[in-house]
């Protein structure tokens, strides 16, 4: 069991945010930390690394203190039992791979090496250099690294966001892997919905510091859904005015759609303007077969 | 013409222990001021700098009071070491390691302000010691900026001259290094050793320096 409570307030460009935390985490739980940027999210896992120092608060791991800030302790990160994936890695760009994964390892820890190695499938790249990796071999090499000393929490700071979306699910399966084989706490931020749903069996969802939301991730995310309505996010690309109608062509994701619209709708609309369009989700599911395109 | 070689060597044996010891003062010095978050940290940085700005002969003038036996320093050297440094050897290496402190700590603080703070971050996120840290990730990750610090300070050594003048004045293998042999040997019109100490500096410099170019351009192919 993990118990943190954290105050601290952070310099933000819309003034300062006052980051508030109070929560729990059961052992060998997945969180994923899940909010907009400048939520504060990396600098809760930075203040449980141990890295930044919160203005006040307590943090117990296990019956550990590793913070308490009324009793003056602050255990440094050396002495907290993390790993810590940072968002650019941080290789160490001197060792090889095998170096790398085994930095923190104990002497005669050979074989937990060897099997850390194989399960991340770095076998055979295991003398080569950081710098000539491709990004998702760079990140298994981080991950065995921060796993290499049999951390009791493992923090992740966007694991994931520098990849492509083949490359994000083989290492959302060794994510998940890992953290099963050896019963991690694992604490992870992310803004991508599905690789929290893919990893995460908590998530905390944080608007203005604090955990808004929290539970599974179907309930914190399927809750506003769950009207019957979809409401997609979109943007303006073009307005074509036609006999008593109006085309509005628009941009959802990465798609384009062309629907058709009242005056009273299009009135004060511009290109650019972002709108929401609203569709029943009752029936409006298709199954996509690949031979379509 | 016989040429005496004892200023040349002198020279290159003045340098290199300089050089030595500065590596040893200057990798913490640059270490803590690259990271240090006081709010004197400018003045720390001018004073290491000083020597950059400062004439020769005003370093050189005031290191030959302190070392004096007549002042409070020097006779206190004096007295508990019996070391004095005016006109001496050891006087001309306390005065290089001064006189070459910014050619060392500058490229070096550089260097570790240059590497990536996640990796001393992560350093000690697995359970590293600052020590380990500085010794096993950032020194080998700046051999550039090792490198550099290393042959401008020896470099800044071999070329002093008003420093050296002033407080080791002009004594036969024991002060007399080769920029002030070259000027002794002009003022007494013997051109030709002249001629000799200034190829040799000249074509030692070209070298090294070309040494350190070529290896740093190698350094930085190799991801």
């Amino acid at each position: 069991m993990i118990e943190i409570q954290l105050v601290r307030r952070l310099a933000h460009p819309d003034g300062t945010l006052h980051l508030q935390l109070d929560a729990q985490i059961a052992k060998q739980s997945f969180v994923a930390i899940f909010g907009p940027s400048g939520a504060g999210k990396t600098s809760i896992l930075r203040m449980l690394a141990g890295l930044d120092r919160p203005d006040s608060g307590r943090i117990v791991v296990d019956g550990v203190v590793w913070l308490d800030t009324t009793r003056g302790i602050n255990l440094p990160p050396q002495q907290r039992s993390i790993g810590f994936v940072f968002q650019d890695y941080a290789l160490f760009p001197n060792l090889s791979i095998r170096a790398n994964v085994g930095y923190a390892a104990a002497r005669g820890d050979g074989p937990w090496i060897d099997e850390l190695l194989k399960l991340m499938q770095l076998s055979d790249l295991q003398d080569r250099r950081p710098g000539h990796l491709s990004g998702g071999q760079k990140q298994r090499v981080a991950l065995a690294r921060a796993v290499a000393r049999r951390p009791v929490l493992l923090l992740l700071d966007e694991p994931l966001s520098a990849l492509d979306n083949a490359l994000r699910a083989q290492l959302q399966d060794d994510l998940a892997l890992l953290h099963q084989r050896l019963g991690l706490t694992t604490l992870m931020v992310s803004h991508d919905v599905g690789e929290v749903f893919r990893l995460a069996d908590t998530v905390w969802r944080l608007r203005a510091g604090r955990i808004a939301e929290t539970g599974p991730p179907a309930s914190v995310f399927l809750q506003e859904r769950l009207a019957g309505r979809l409401a997609l996010q979109a943007q303006v690309l073009r307005l074509q005015r036609e006999e008593v109608v109006t085309i509005v062509s628009l941009l959802i994701g990465q798609e384009f759609v062309d629907i058709i619209a009242t005056d009273d709708e299009v009135a004060g609309l511009c290109v650019g303007d972002r709108v929401a369009l609203s569709a029943k989700s009752f029936g409006a599911l298709r199954p996509v077969s690949p031979a379509a395109d | 013409m016989t040429i005496d070689w004892q200023p040349l060597w002198l020279t290159f044996r003045l340098a290199a222990l300089t050089t030595f010891l500065l590596l040893l003062i200057g990798i913490p010095l640059a270490y803590w001021i690259a990271y240090t978050r006081s709010r004197f940290k400018p003045l720390y940085e001018t004073l290491v700098s000083m020597p950059l700005v400062l004439p020769p002969s005003v370093l050189g003038f005031y290191l030959l009071l302190a070392f004096s036996p007549q002042h409070a320093f020097g006779a206190w050297l004096q007295q508990w070491f019996q070391v004095q440094l005016a006109f001496s050897f050891s006087g001309l290496v306390v005065a290089s390691i001064l006189f070459s402190l910014p050619f060392m700590v500058q490229p070096l603080q550089a260097g570790f302000q240059h590497l990536p703070v996640s990796l001393i971050e992560a350093s000690r996120t697995l359970g590293k010691s600052d020590l380990v840290t500085l010794l096993r990730i950032l020194l080998p990750n700046m051999k550039g900026a090792l490198l550099s610090a290393t042959v401008l300070t020896f470099a800044h050594t071999v070329g002093e001259f008003g420093v050296v003048l002033m407080i080791g004045g002009n004594i036969p293998g024991v002060t007399r290094v080769a920029s002030i042999a070259i000027y002794d040997q002009v003022e007494s019109l013997q051109y030709a050793t002249a001629h000799v100490y200034a190829g040799v500096l000249l074509v030692l410099s070209f070298t090294v320096l070309l040494a350190v170019y070529c290896m740093n351009r190698r350094w930085q192919q190799r991801p």
